[in-house]
């Protein structure tokens, strides 16, 4: 890869905490990821829709997406509602690579699709990927995306997620985030006509050295607009997570609502997170709110089910897990958790037996 | 047959002396009421034999049927034989009783393949209202419900002796009634051995001890039969401070 591209700095507050100056494009070549979709066959389509959610890429990560990303397409026809989920995996199975993997979701009027991408490779494989999603909810149409990032531990990712959401649509974008070494998702959900609706739901669980990073928009443009956004983490280890979001309300978005949650907890002296939640609002009719906490475990839970006869590592798992209950209570219903739970269960084991 | 034994217990908290050296034994189906004014170190007496964090024992020793309890970390200390019921349940956000549950009885090497039933027969007991316990633990429950929720899982787990620190704060005659009449029902059933920390008199109505000790700055100013606690709510703790 071209070595004098001009990359981003930690200077800039949307880099803040980054690890983007470890970052040396130069020790990738340009490669691809081996997509397989399952029970897509209905809405793919081979006609580009990029563009139909991110009008102008967001940095250069994104305008490499754009320049030489291989994009996969679903366009839900009007009327159409879809209990099907489509799979999209990607794998990341060469050493060495930055792959530009693009997922475009477009709705033609009310519907419902739900998609589950999943990016995976080993913990051998030193390869960067650079996703971008774009998701346009046209009236009335329901989209809901859980992203996965099952990557191994020393894989990078840096993400780009875009929606936007027309009069009384509903996005709900999800994400899950266990693997990767440093794995970042920006994650912008417009509301551009009244009565649209955006959910982001993350879970991340960050362990050993490995950081997840989330940057996250939440931007009224259209009056009685609604967002809702809840990120819970936990991080070990000498594991670190970042979190910075915002909610913009702008002008014409009265009688707006938008709320924001984010939720750490740290399970070790060693890990750190970072959480800063911002609000900018034009208007005075709206409803929001925004919360942010960073703690560890608390001491009379552990007592509590200690108390019970319960040994301490148990205590700490029924813990982390009842602390990710309602984020997992709340992905699309059809999509299978049973995996993520197990992986999430072998992380915090390996967590126990380290500490 | 299980015997608690405590002796010549000191415990302080942030360098503060509360405990003065306590004796005092409880053996199985027997029913030992803690009486005390408010600073008395009731509280501390049931956290240090459970093992809370942030006390520290300067003196004396506590044994389950010779078992040094002081030694072990508390989960070790509960499926030793000991439940401590708590004043104030904490709330575990997600995490429900039948899961905590399942993982208390499979630390004990017990089976959990009847205890969805279990908890139903129990929470009948107790009328406690099935909805609730699919509730996560203690959150968005009463006082009563709590205490309820507490007693249910002493039913299930079936300890050897049972401490109960303040079971009738912040509940409402009915639950309190449901839960001593429960714990009472153990004493016969399962020869529950039960020290019942309390300020008043009218947990003792339907749980009924066979010994009564009033505890005062640290120590066991008292012991004697149930008439002692008639003796306190007539004449109160004046005579004892």
């Amino acid at each position: 890869m071209n070595s004098t591209l001009a990359l981003p700095s930690a200077e800039e507050e949307i880099w803040r905490y980054s690890r983007i100056g470890d970052l040396d494009m130069s020790q990738f070549t340009p490669g691809t990821v081996r997509t397989v979709v399952s029970h897509g066959d209905a809405f793919a389509s081979t006609q580009s829709r990029a563009g139909v959610a991110m009008k102008t890429p967001a940095d250069v990560f994104a305008e490499m997406n754009l320049a030489s990303g291989v994009e996969t397409t679903f366009v839900l026809p009007k009327g159409v509602y879809s209990d099907e989920v489509i799979e999209v995996t990607h794998y990341v199975e060469t050493d060495g690579i930055v792959a530009f993997p693009r997922l475009v979701i477009d709705t033609e009027g009310d519907g419902e699709i739900t998609v589950v991408e999943r990016f995976i490779s080993s913990d051998s494989i030193r390869s960067l990927i650079c996703p971008v999603l774009e998701i346009r909810a046209s009236a009335g149409a329901t989209v809901n995306y859980v992203g996965i990032n099952q990557l191994g531990l020393r894989t990078w990712m840096i993400a780009h997620q875009q929606t936007a959401g027309y009069r009384d649509s509903n996005t709900r974008l999800n994400t899950v985030a266990l693997g990767g070494d440093y794995a970042r998702v920006r994650a912008e959900a417009r509301l551009v006509e009244s009565g649209a609706n955006a959910q982001q739901l993350a879970l991340y669980f960050a362990s050993g050295t490995q950081m997840h990073d989330f940057r996250t928009l939440q931007r009224h443009e259209a009056p009685r607009t609604y967002s809702d956004l809840l990120f819970k983490g936990a991080i070990g280890g000498s594991a670190r997570s970042v979190y910075t979001g915002l909610i913009r309300i702008e002008k014409n978005a009265a009688k707006s609502e938008a709320f924001q949650t984010n939720r750490n907890l740290t399970l070790g002296a060693g890990a750190w997170a970072e959480s800063v939640p911002n609000l900018e609002i034009e208007t005075n009719e709206v409803k929001c709110s925004h919360a942010s906490t960073v703690g560890s475990i608390d001491e009379d839970q552990r007592f509590y089910l200690e108390s019970r006869g319960i040994p301490p590592e148990v205590a700490e798992r029924l813990v982390v897990f009842g602390f990710f209950k309602d984020v997992l209570d709340r992905l699309p219903r059809r999509v299978d958790t049973a995996d993520l739970e197990a992986q999430i269960a072998e992380k915090l084991r390996l967590e126990g037996d380290l500490s | 047959m299980s015997t608690l034994k405590i002796e010549g217990l000191c415990a302080e908290v942030a360098g503060k002396e509360i405990l003065r050296g306590i004796n005092l034994t409880v053996n199985s189906g027997e029913v030992h009421a803690i009486m005390g004014p408010n600073g008395a170190g009731k509280s501390t007496l049931s956290a240090v034999i459970m093992g809370k964090p942030g006390y520290t024992v300067t003196a004396g020793s506590v044994t389950l049927d010779g078992v040094d309890i002081l030694a072990l970390p508390t989960w070790k200390r509960a499926t030793a034989g000991l439940h401590l019921v708590m004043q104030y349940p904490t709330e575990v956000p997600g995490v429900h009783v039948d899961e905590m549950l399942t993982e208390a009885l499979s630390a004990r090497g017990r089976s959990s393949a009847d205890l969805a039933s279990r908890i139903s027969s129990e929470a009948g007991r107790i009328n406690f209202d099935a909805e609730l316990v699919s509730r996560a633990l203690n959150v968005d429950l009463s006082g009563g419900e709590k205490k309820r929720n507490e007693t249910l899982q002493l039913g299930v787990l079936e300890p050897k002796i049972a401490i109960l620190d303040e079971l009738d704060s912040g509940l409402d005659i009915d639950a309190l009634r449901d839960c001593a009449r429960r714990v009472e029902a153990a004493t016969h059933e399962n020869n529950l051995g039960v020290l019942a920390i309390t300020h008043y008199v009218r947990l003792l109505e339907e749980l009924k001890p066979d010994v009564v000790h009033i505890l005062a700055a640290g120590r066991i100013v008292k012991t004697a039969g149930p008439e002692l606690a008639d003796e306190l709510e007539r004449d109160g703790y004046a005579a004892f401070v």
